[in-house]
């Protein structure tokens, strides 16, 4: 791309001397939204679209440069020095944070555009659009960091745009507790997320990525302090990513728009704690103990996601349990070790191509008929047929189907599961697998196929909304082939630890995925081909229950976590009004009743000619005092100059 | 080269007369620029010393002073303004609402 021999400051760096302007032309363009939006033809969209569009072709500039085999590219500044530690800013691009920066930027730019449609006559549509951008720069940002503290910053500002998006709709309650739950379900991640920074950062004397990674690679680290600091780090990585068991808030922030959905809650934000994992490897690799833990959480996480996501009425819902499923996924490809790495990001990589154009086809779905529940949809293939094709895209690269996207990367995970020796994992896998295809057959025949049981006559949406439904789509097609075996998997040049792996594909290995997925898919079939008044699922009985209940955690966290609190601090402050204050307040009382009736006699007499002797001599002196308190200013300028001259005489003087 | 003494002569009485025109007059305009006055008179003073000690700081801070100067009349004249759009006079005795 942009030759070496081009005169950039950072020589030698190409196009990736140019992040800072990729990470903030989204930033700027959001605070521009905001002061400028409402004057704008199209109220500050174009402003958005624009600058991430930008961004965007920059991102892809910089994936050229990897794809031709250039190394990883950083670059640091001293922002402020605290102590003997500096903080600094910069950027680490290596071939992860490039893959990053284009999936992101991919997504975000047809978010942006298919908004246009979605969020056509919104009241709060430029403010809308100024978050989205803010959001897209900080997402960006956090990829791009150099250092833990700047990725810190990203991260927590990722989780502000989440919670003020999730919230957009705030007039409506339980929008904006869905908000707050969002919010402060992940905040309780981050607490040992920042204590794993502190940890890295005084026994390193660092927050340099790079640098720590070196220390840790030297074994300059204790095993105690690696594992405490992956174990912390994982914690946020918990909460960003909705894992078991933190999952909580992400089925709740479908509250928000559905393009919101599709941006932060499906393909960016909530894969920022597998980016995580990813680019503080060497850590969780260093670790003893702490793959097994990250192995063990997306092993119980994508089961339970996965179960979850086969009851819910609502389409978005559906999505969301899956999304918390698939992040498992990821994840557990990390735990499994080197081998693992490439799979796992390759499956965070393909999973944003099909579950943002999943969530934007709910979207267009939703704009249709005016209903998230399923229950209300169906026979909608014929009304709609590009959200339908689209939507089915997705859904086959969801469960699995080649040669769609996630075929190539769930395979992949599956496999290198088996092959490393973790077999409780690649159980998991591959049964989440099935249900997948089952859930996934299941919305496509509730929503397309069948009557149509909602209201008033859905048609297809606007041109904006289904020309970013066919670019992921296409994408949805295309980005798998970059992990083919086949096609020398050169997505494992781009994103590796170590040597790069290059697996030789097995055929065995894919015709059991591919049959797990069909065996789905035909138990979806015999479910829901006709439309079935009662959810055939209800003859699981109390198992039934328990998923509808979501295994009753949201409600263990009510009367365990947000009542206890809740309910002892407000009884503790009750009790101590009731009785303490009351207490002394009736105490005073008694006592002065009974003062009061021996001083009555006194009162009338001696205390009456005293109480208005001195009320006539207030009076008097305040009728005089008035003078001094005018109101008017300049007066009291004149007293506050008289003093200080007074004073400047006094000090010179004596 | 001016020698100190002058300087903050002329310092002292530039500051006595924006002291003057803060008490003396009614018009919020006039009060506006002579707190201008007295700023720049410790401006005055700032750069003499800075020259006296042959130290840049005094200056800096100065080049400070006539920032923050910039932004309080920015504001002070937009508060006038909208006075003026409101109530239809400027003059600072009149603006008593808030009085008592």
């Amino acid at each position: 791309m942009v030759a070496a021999s081009a005169p950039v400051a950072a020589a030698g760096t190409g196009v990736a001397g140019l992040t800072w302007l990729l990470v903030l032309l989204p930033l700027v363009a959001s605070l521009l939204i905001v002061f400028l939006g409402r004057r704008m033809p199209a109220r500050g969209a174009e402003l958005g679209i624009a600058a991430v569009a930008a961004s965007f072709l920059l991102s892809l500039a910089t994936l050229w440069r990897v794809v031709q085999g250039a190394g990883p590219v950083e670059r640091s500044f001293t922002w402020a020095p605290i102590g003997s530690f500096t903080l600094q800013v910069g950027w680490y691009v290596d071939g992860l944070a490039a893959v990053m920066f284009v999936m992101i930027g991919l997504v975000s730019l047809c978010v942006h555009v298919y908004s246009l449609g979605y969020m056509q006559g919104d009241a709060r549509f430029t403010w809308f659009y100024a978050a989205l951008a803010l959001f897209t720069g900080s997402m960006l940002n956090l990829v791009a960091a150099n250092n833990l503290f700047q990725l810190l910053v990203g991260w927590e500002l990722v989780g502000i745009c989440s919670y003020l998006l999730i919230g957009h709709w705030w007039e409506e309650h339980v929008n904006s507790s869905s908000a707050i739950k969002a919010f402060i379900t992940t905040k309780t991640g981050d607490v040992p997320f920042i204590f794993g920074i502190f940890t890295l950062v005084v026994t390193t004397g660092t927050s340099n990525i790079p640098r720590i990674a070196e220390a840790v690679e030297h074994g300059e680290l204790g095993r105690g302090v690696l594992v405490a600091a992956a174990l912390l780090l994982f914690g946020g990585a918990i909460g960003k990513s909705a894992q078991f068991p933190l999952h909580v808030w992400l089925p709740d922030a479908m509250a928000g728009p559905t393009p919101v959905s599709a941006l932060i809650h499906a393909a960016t934000m909530v894969v920022a704690g597998v980016y995580l994992v990813g680019r503080m490897f060497g850590v969780f690799a260093a670790a003893p103990g702490a793959m097994g833990v990250v192995s063990t959480i997306a092993g119980i996480t994508m089961l339970i996601a996965a179960l979850l996501a086969m009851v819910q009425d609502d389409i978005k819902r559906v999505l969301a349990y899956s999304t918390v499923s698939q992040l498992a996924y990821m994840l557990a490809g990390l735990s499994l070790g080197e081998a693992g790495y490439t799979p796992g990001l390759f499956h965070m990589f393909t999973h944003a191509f099909f579950k943002a154009l999943l969530f934007l086809g709910a979207g267009s779905v939703i704009h249709a008929v005016h209903s998230n529940n399923m229950s209300e949809m169906g026979g909608l293939r014929k009304v709609m047929p590009v959200t339908f094709w689209t939507f089915l895209i997705g859904s086959a690269a969801l469960a699995g189907i080649p040669p769609l996207a996630g075929f190539w990367s769930k395979d992949e995970i599956i496999t290198t599961a088996f092959r490393t020796g973790n077999m409780a994992l690649w159980a998991t896998a591959m049964l989440t697998a099935v249900l997948t295809a089952f859930y996934m057959s299941r919305a496509v025949l509730l929503t397309f196929f069948g009557p149509f049981r909602g209201h008033g006559h859905p048609h297809e949406s606007p041109a904006v909304m289904t020309a970013p439904l066919v670019v992921l789509a296409a994408g949805s097609v295309l980005v798998g082939f970059l992990g083919a075996p086949q096609l020398d998997a050169v997505f494992a040049d781009w994103v590796h630890v170590g040597e790069a792996h290059h697996e030789p594909f097995s055929y065995g290995f894919a015709a059991i995925s591919v049959a797990g997925a069909l065996l789905g898919i035909a138990a979806g079939y015999r479910l829901y081909a006709r439309w079935r008044e009662r959810e055939p699922l209800r003859a699981l009985g109390p198992a039934y229950t328990l998923l509808e209940r979501k295994y009753f955690l949201d409600d263990l966290y009510w009367v365990g976590i947000v009542r206890p609190v809740r309910d002892r601090v407000s009884a503790a402050v009750d009790w101590s009004n009731r009785v303490i204050l009351d207490g002394i307040v009736h105490a005073f009382a008694r006592a002065a009743r009974g003062l009061s009736r021996a001083i009555d006699l006194v009162d009338a007499r001696a205390i009456d000619g005293a109480v208005n002797g001195l009320a006539h001599t207030t009076g008097f002196s305040g009728g005089i005092l008035r003078y001094i308190q005018s109101g008017n200013v300049q007066r009291y300028a004149a007293f506050l100059f008289t003093g200080v001259i007074v004073l400047a005489i006094v000090f010179t003087r004596f | 080269m001016i020698r100190l003494p002058l300087a903050l002569l002329f310092s002292a009485a530039l500051f006595s007369v924006g002291v003057y025109g803060v008490l003396a007059r009614r018009n919020a305009v006039m009060v506006l620029m002579a707190i201008e006055l007295m700023l720049n008179a410790v401006n005055v003073n700032l750069v003499a010393f800075s020259q006296q000690l042959g130290q840049l700081v005094g200056q800096v801070f100065a080049l400070f002073v006539i920032a923050v100067a910039a932004a309080e009349v920015g504001i002070g004249l937009a508060i006038v303004i909208l006075l003026y759009r409101n109530r239809e006079t400027i003059n600072v005795d009149e603006v008593n609402l808030l009085r008592w």
